[in-house]
């Protein structure tokens, strides 16, 4: 391997002296090179957020391609009852993610178009606020993470969240995990609430959150408080919306319509 | 005088028999001296066959160091490696670390805590290594 | 005292055993539902607290009203309720108790249930709840005993029991005051996100409660010798009137809110209750009996000719009784959850386990009730104990 960190931050600062984008640089540099170097500051955050890019799915295999990669990363099982299943991140419709900005005409194809949902990991998560053990907490990198070992599954997060992104485990979920396990990654056990954790364990290692890293660039995540990093690009460039906002909850995931 | 005593003394004795009825219970059944192994093929193929601690340190407090890992990782400083003693890194997990080299859950695990009648709830969430056996 | 409750009647333990059969089902289904889940319930990811967190609601109120014998007889010396106010601590103590088992049979991982003290947190209303429904319970046990010691003594209560008494006061608004603000401080949730929610509670509790009261003592007049008093009778039944009222119009100002302003988010919880939303109305029956039962029930109390009637009492009382265990024992709850968040409606009913669950915990709430009524009676009819009253 060619190239050291610190000479890649030098070939990058060259670049952007020249003017060219962050990504012009990485395009002077070897393929799998990026991968490596760009994932360093991956665990130094201050804000992680989400930009996801609505116009980018074309059809049902670019969403089930992502739902699929979390689903397979955490050993989120498929429980057979709908009313108790359990979800990270699934597909909804327009109508129901946004439920408050119902424009009687929407341009074509809005009406019933699946957008991806998932935690918001709000910067002030009503989940947090009302959880009695702590048992669900915001870390200083803004992700709001769950302990399973605490949990005492009292349910009042799920109550809490305006969302509806926390699901409950209902019955054992080893029931209902087919054979394909990730055996680097536990399950849950009955009785405790779960979510979306930003994928903080892949994060740990480097590696963008399993969906994004199936979205084949239709997603994006990054430093909300690093002005130059690729989220805060897309919404300089773009107009983005977020669900529900006049809660004051702020969340951190973004949409691009 | 005791009154009543026709009542109290068969009460008594059931009582005791019921307070000690464990001990009659398992009477004549030893349980079988546990042995755990650690003939793991990893372990087999280490240089240095030394765990993060001596072996009577972890026999001991192997429980309080995966408690001290869990809190870090999770909730902690959210580091996820540590360094032992003579300089070896190890990555804080039982699913990750400790069971990569001690991958015989029954044999190694199970020996003791079946003995001890222990019922740790780790694997009602962290997946235990395939046995071939 | 305890051997009191040892000796009785064949139709005195001819009821306990009634009730133990149902602590027994209760239990057996318990023991289902902790080896399988929550899953057994009907409660799920869009309604995610049901039946069970229902009653324990309902029970804080039952548990709130004792207060409503305690301040008028303690702050104002209403000397007609001196006979009774120990039934009042008394349900309180049963009512908590039946609280405590329904969050605990409500709790995913019981065994954990320690995490609440163990690790505190004061930013949960949760946390504030189990606080003081605990102190409350251990309130109305030390001044509910020392009083009844006191009285089978013939002699005063021990002087430390009276600041508690007072403490016990702003005590029960506290736990039906916290126990709302586990609804009313939840973003998203418009049909519980109400400033009023605390009051209508306290509203209703202090009709509900009290109709039981009435009941109760009406009960107890027919199977023991003892009779609370017509007058004490009287005076709870313009506490319940009041307090009925109160409630009925708290409800109203709510509607006129959700519907004047014309806020969908604010209708929609309504609409389900009163009329069904988007062909779901699994409650609109039950809604509209509360309704009819309340109103009905607050012109039988505000009626001459039927408020002075005992028997019309008794309609009238179950009725209140009834009316707010619908409104707050079964839809307020799941009212709050329909539609989800994400504006899908899924309807909720209990299942079988769920409701055997809830007749278990009402049962050893009425074991704990009638064992301390029972050793309350004995000591207040015992000829041997000279009563202060």
């Amino acid at each position: 391997m060619g190239i050291n960190r610190r000479e890649f931050l030098r070939i990058s600062g060259i670049a952007s002296l020249w003017g060219l984008g962050g990504r012009a640089a990485f395009e002077i540099l070897k393929p799998g090179v990026l991968e490596a170097q760009t994932r360093e500051p991956l665990s130094k955050a201050k804000k992680w957020a989400m930009v996801i890019d609505t116009r980018k799915f074309k059809g049902e295999e670019d969403f089930q391609r992502c739902v699929d990669a979390c689903i397979k990363a955490h050993n989120i099982p498929k429980v057979t009852n709908v009313r108790q299943e359990i979800k990270w991140i699934w597909k909804e419709q327009y109508e129901n993610a946004f439920p408050d900005d119902q424009n009687q005409f929407l341009p074509e194809g809005m009406e019933h178009k699946p957008f991806l949902v998932l935690c918001n990991h709000c910067t002030n998560p009503p989940c947090v606020r009302v959880c009695p053990t702590q048992a669900t907490f915001k870390r200083p990198d803004g992700i709001v993470m769950m302990d399973y070992h605490r949990c005492i599954g009292c349910r009042f997060c799920m109550a809490g969240c305006p969302y509806g992104s926390r699901s409950f485990n209902w019955r054992d979920p080893r029931k209902f995990i087919k054979e394909n396990t990730n055996l680097e990654y536990p399950t849950r056990s009955k009785g405790v609430v779960e979510k979306c954790n930003f994928c903080e364990e892949r994060i740990a290692k480097g590696l963008y959150p399993a969906c994004v890293e199936a979205s084949n660039g239709a997603m994006a995540f990054g430093d909300l408080d690093n002005p130059n990093s690729e989220v805060r690009k897309l919404l300089k460039e773009n107009y983005s919306i977020r669900r529900k906002p006049s809660l004051g909850t702020q969340p951190n995931i973004y949409y691009l319509v | 005088m005791m009154y009543d005593e026709n009542k109290i003394i068969p009460m008594i004795i059931i009582f005791v028999a019921l307070v000690t009825f464990p001990l009659w219970y398992n009477l004549g059944k030893a349980a079988p001296k546990p042995d755990p192994k650690i003939d793991t093929p990893v372990i087999q193929a280490l240089q240095n066959k030394q765990c993060i601690e001596p072996k009577a340190a972890m026999k001991t407090t192997h429980m309080k160091i995966l408690d001290e890992w869990r809190n870090d990782v999770v909730r902690g400083d959210y580091s996820r490696q540590m360094t032992t003693a003579d300089g070896r890194v190890f990555e804080k997990s039982l699913q990750n670390g400790c069971m990569k080299c001690h991958s015989n859950k029954t044999k190694f695990c199970d020996q003791c805590h079946n003995y001890m009648e222990v019922k740790p709830f780790c694997w009602d969430c962290h997946i235990a290594p395939k046995e071939t056996n | 005292m305890f051997e009191k409750a040892l000796t009785g009647t064949r139709n005195y333990f001819a009821w306990l055993i009634f009730l133990l059969v149902f602590i027994g089902i209760g239990f057996a289904c318990y023991l289902y539902q902790y080896q399988e889940g929550l899953g057994i319930t009907g409660m799920g990811r869009d309604v995610s607290w049901g039946f069970y967190i229902a009653q324990f609601t309902f029970l804080v109120g039952v548990a709130a009203s004792a207060v409503m014998l305690v301040l008028p007889y303690y702050l104002h010396d209403v000397k007609v309720f001196g006979k009774i106010t120990i039934l009042g601590e008394f349900l309180a103590i049963a009512s908590v108790v039946m609280c405590i088992l329904f969050v605990t049979v409500d709790v995913g991982y019981p065994n954990r249930l320690l995490n609440l003290i163990l690790y505190p947190s004061p930013n949960s209303i949760l946390f504030w709840d189990f606080i003081v429904l605990n102190v409350y319970l251990l309130l109305n046990l030390l001044i509910g005993w020392n009083v009844l010691t006191a009285e089978r003594k013939a002699v005063a209560p021990p002087t430390w029991v009276k600041p508690l008494i007072y403490l016990s006061i702003p005590w029960a608004i506290s736990i039906h005051t916290v126990t709302a603000f586990l609804y009313a401080g939840m973003p998203g949730r418009h049909f519980w996100l109400t400033a009023i929610m605390a009051v209508r509670f306290l509203g209703s509790a202090f009709a509900a409660g009290p109709a039981l009261l009435i009941l109760l003592a009406l009960l107890l007049k027919r199977l023991t010798p003892f009779d609370a008093g017509q007058e004490a009778l009287n005076k709870l039944r313009n506490i319940i009137t009041y307090a009925m009222l109160a409630s009925i119009f708290f409800v109203l100002l709510e509607i006129f809110t959700a519907f004047y302003s014309n806020i969908p988010g604010h209708k929609h919880a309504f609409q389900y209750l009163f009329f069904g939303l988007e062909g779901h109305g699994k409650y609109v029956a039950w809604t509209w009996i509360s309704v009819v039962a309340g109103i009905g029930a607050a012109f039988l109390l505000l009626l001459p000719i039927t408020r002075k009637n005992n028997a019309w009492l008794v309609a009238a009382c179950i009725g209140v009784f009834g009316s707010l265990w619908i409104e707050k024992g079964l839809t307020l709850v799941v009212t709050g959850f329909v539609p989800s968040p994400l504006e899908h409606i899924t309807e909720y009913a209990p299942t079988l386990p769920e409701i055997f669950i809830a007749l278990g915990i009402w049962a050893t709430g009425f074991l704990v009730l009638t064992l301390l009524y029972k050793i309350a009676l004995s000591v207040k009819l015992d000829p041997n104990s000279a009563s202060i009253h």
